[in-house]
């Protein structure tokens, strides 16, 4: 059992005590330097951070790579489409070939709202029917409506009568 | 009139768990009661007292968190563990002269009364002290209580050679200062102590 002189000594306030103050004040309490130490280093990280933003594409393989037959060149006629899924079963795509005969794909998710787009014979464009929206078959570039990016391009590659898709450009 | 006060008046309970049940419903600790209803010499009364938190000046409680878990507010309320900290040590159990700190074993933390911060920080009473049919527990001014009750509110205690005050007061005859509590020495062997009528232990050896 503690004598009243040693629990008076005892009860003194240690010097620890003043990091772990008991009242609620003190324990929400932010000193200076422990404010201008979150500001620099907060700062710091932001710095940093937005230097890695600017930077990371540069080094970044972006899109995708992998190889995959799409179908016959038989099957897709002049000024015809064809819906396709590259490269996940979620990613949904249209392969179109134009009246002259060239052959392009995009994404078939459309830039402003993702709706699907559907290739329209008669304009020899990309129609989006949910808000009218409409993109070039030779960039995939919006041309009219409310989207204001063009749509990711596919490439495909055709050979042996055989179409393969090649590479998906973020 | 002076700010409200709680005060505790253990002879006038009557033990009908009121402020146990409405304890429970209050928000900052939603389901589990944190008021103690004591039982006093059980074996020839059925006499019982409330034991809400005292809220001491210098609580022993978060004196002894190595965890730095227990907070006092500027109005003088010790709050219940702040979760992110409690490591369920239950130092504070031990600790607390008047044993109102819980360890919840489902939850590894300590919760105890904190005068129902949610309410008494915005004037409202606690919920105990709203519910007490009887006036054993009451959050008034100190004029009303002077004015409406035979005892005195004393707010001193002592256990041992520990001298503690509280926030919380509690009803006394007129005569008393302050509550003296002895302690027993804790390293006496059990045939050294003074033979206890209503030590529980006890009688159910003689049953």
């Amino acid at each position: 059992m503690n004598d009243q002189e040693t629990c008076t000594a005892c009860k003194q306030d240690k010097k620890w005590r003043d990091d772990f103050p008991i009242e609620w004040e003190g324990d929400n309490y932010v000193s200076r330097r422990e404010m201008v130490k979150f500001l620099t280093l907060g700062s710091l990280f932001l710095a940093v951070a937005n230097w890695l933003m600017a930077f990371a594409p540069r080094f970044l393989r972006r899109g995708s790579h992998n190889r995959q037959l799409l179908g016959l060149s038989d099957d897709l006629r002049r000024n015809g489409s064809a819906l396709f899924r590259y490269p996940t079963a979620k990613d949904l795509c249209i392969a179109v070939r134009t009246s002259e005969g060239k052959l392009v794909a995009y994404s078939q998710v459309c830039t402003h709202l993702s709706c699907a787009v559907i290739y329209d014979k008669t304009e020899q464009s990309l129609f989006c029917p949910c808000h009218n929206g409409r993109f070039n078959l030779e960039q995939g570039a919006p041309i009219a409506g409310p989207p204001t990016r063009p749509l990711p391009r596919i490439r495909l590659e055709e050979s042996d009568g055989r179409i393969y898709v090649t590479e998906r450009e973020a | 009139m002076s700010e409200a006060a709680f005060f505790i008046d253990y002879s006038r309970c009557i033990g009908c768990e009121a402020c146990v049940n409405a304890c429970a419903e209050c928000d900052t600790h939603r389901g589990t009661s944190m008021i103690h209803l004591e039982t006093i010499e059980r074996r020839d009364s059925v006499q019982t007292a409330p034991q809400i938190c005292m809220h001491c000046e210098d609580p022993i409680c978060a004196q002894v968190c190595p965890a730095d878990a227990i907070k006092k507010t500027p109005d003088g309320v010790v709050q219940s563990s702040l979760k992110p900290r409690c490591i369920g040590c239950s130092n504070c159990v031990l600790s607390c002269p008047f044993g109102v700190p819980k360890y919840l074993s489902s939850i590894d933390q300590m919760m105890k009364c904190d005068m129902c911060y949610d309410r008494s920080s915005v004037g409202k009473k606690p919920m105990c002290a709203t519910v007490c049919p009887s006036g054993a527990l009451t959050y008034t001014s100190m004029e009303e209580i002077q004015r409406t009750r035979q005892g005195i509110p004393i707010n001193s205690w002592r256990f041992g050679k520990e001298e503690v005050k509280t926030k919380v007061y509690v009803m006394v005859p007129r005569e008393v200062e302050r509550v003296e509590i002895g302690l027993v020495q804790i390293n006496a062997t059990p045939l050294a102590l003074p033979n206890d009528p209503y030590d529980v232990a006890l009688m159910l050896e003689e049953m």
